[in-house]
């Protein structure tokens, strides 16, 4: 089925075409490949991915082979923009209008160490489109404390909790007034497709975060990844928006939320996960005051954004 | 001299269905073709026929399928052998 703006809203439209072959290297249940197979499903076999030390950098397998049925290009872990900067340029001077260079790197990658890289290739302009996928630590070298970590999860370099706040990446890419910003999560992979798709479209630098919850490094069981995405969303500890050339809108259930319908209790969200197994009820109620300020916020956005004298 | 190029290979980490625990088997008679296990899908593993089709060679077991299939018409059954 396809819905008056042209967006697909049913699974089984989604192109048949697999450019995530089977026989990767990921752990069960891994939401990366999830988010991957969805995007490039998207984005086609015209794309060039641009990949930082990260878990989808063992994914790809080994020398010969790769898992991957689209050229790489893998790069240090501070200098994935610079690089697709590099591959613009490149595609630019060969007058090669439909190739796609495509940044896919992990939240260690884009909110630690790619940052400046980043915020360099958005400040430029660059004709690329940037995607993190989000599981709020360093997986891949056995689960440390990162950027996006969320105040009060267990880490192994924050054991008793993490005693600081997450930055918010999507905000810091938005004062940089770039054409297409988007937050996705792979539970609704309809969205997260068109979500793609609108920015394989869109000329200029275009941004796209996707929430990946990670069995191994989460502490739940593999078969939840999904589940658990779709309960981050419903609790409001994600939420799904675009911003096109500076206008934000909220999507799916978030905007449901905003339009008066109940956010789950977070407790639902954090108590499946053995790395909140230690909160004490004075973290619990930072926590939930904290989500409580945050989404405040996107509700003044949203009425502001609604109002109709804009 | 040659470039070192890797080349996309089905099974580039082997045969990932040997790191199976749970096996999961369709009840095709509960199917209703929403194809949610194939989307969400993380090993590519079950492709799309008249009826969901999961390759035993390379599905890992997670187990995804089993818990976003709204009718429960995959079961994960203990792998014997």
């Amino acid at each position: 089925m396809v819905s008056f703006r042209g967006e697909i809203v049913a699974i089984k439209d989604l192109p048949l075409d697999e450019y995530v072959l089977k026989g990767h290297a990921a752990c069960p249940g891994c939401p990366i490949t999830i988010a991957l197979r969805i995007a490039l499903k998207a984005l086609g076999k015209k794309t060039i991915l641009v990949i930082p030390a990260c878990c989808t950098a063992v994914i790809e397998a080994l020398y010969p082979k790769t898992a991957f049925n689209v050229p790489i290009l893998n790069i240090a872990f501070e200098a994935s923009a610079a690089g697709a900067s590099g591959v613009a340029s490149a595609l630019k001077m060969l007058q090669q209008k439909d190739i796609t260079p495509v940044v896919w790197a992990g939240d260690g990658g884009s909110y630690d160490i790619g940052l400046q890289a980043l915020s360099g290739a958005l400040e430029r302009g660059t004709n690329f489109i940037y995607v993190c996928y989000n599981n709020q630590m360093y997986s891949n070298t056995g689960i440390q404390r990162s950027g996006a970590t969320p105040y009060g999860a267990w880490t192994t370099t924050t054991w008793t909790g993490k005693k600081e706040r997450q930055k918010e990446l999507a905000e810091i890419v938005m004062a940089h007034h770039i054409p297409y910003i988007a937050t996705a999560t792979i539970a609704y992979p309809e969205d997260l497709f068109n979500k793609m798709k609108k920015a394989k479209e869109i000329k200029g630098s275009r941004y796209i975060e996707i929430l990946a919850p990670c069995p191994p490094g989460w502490r739940f069981d593999m078969s939840k990844t999904v589940e658990m995405s779709k309960l981050a969303v419903e609790t409001g500890a994600w939420v799904l928006y675009e911003v096109v050339n500076g206008k934000m809108e909220f999507n799916g259930y978030s905007k449901r939320i905003l339009e008066g319908k109940e956010r789950k209790p977070v407790e639902e969200w954090l108590k499946m996960q053995g790395r909140f197994r230690h909160l004490k009820e004075e973290e619990l109620a930072k926590i939930k005051e904290m989500l409580d300020e945050k989404w405040k916020e996107y509700k003044k956005l949203y009425s502001s954004e609604t109002s109709p004298d804009k | 001299m040659k470039t070192a190029i890797s080349y996309p290979t089905v099974g580039a980490m082997g045969k990932t269905g040997t790191w199976r625990v749970f096996r999961p088997s369709l009840d095709r008679e509960k199917c209703i073709k929403c194809w949610r296990c194939w989307i969400f899908c993380p090993d590519s593993a079950i492709s799309r026929d008249e009826y969901p089709v999961i390759d035993y060679e390379y599905c890992k077991g997670c187990g995804v399928c089993a818990n976003e299939c709204p009718v429960n018409a995959i079961e994960m059954g203990r792998e014997e052998k």
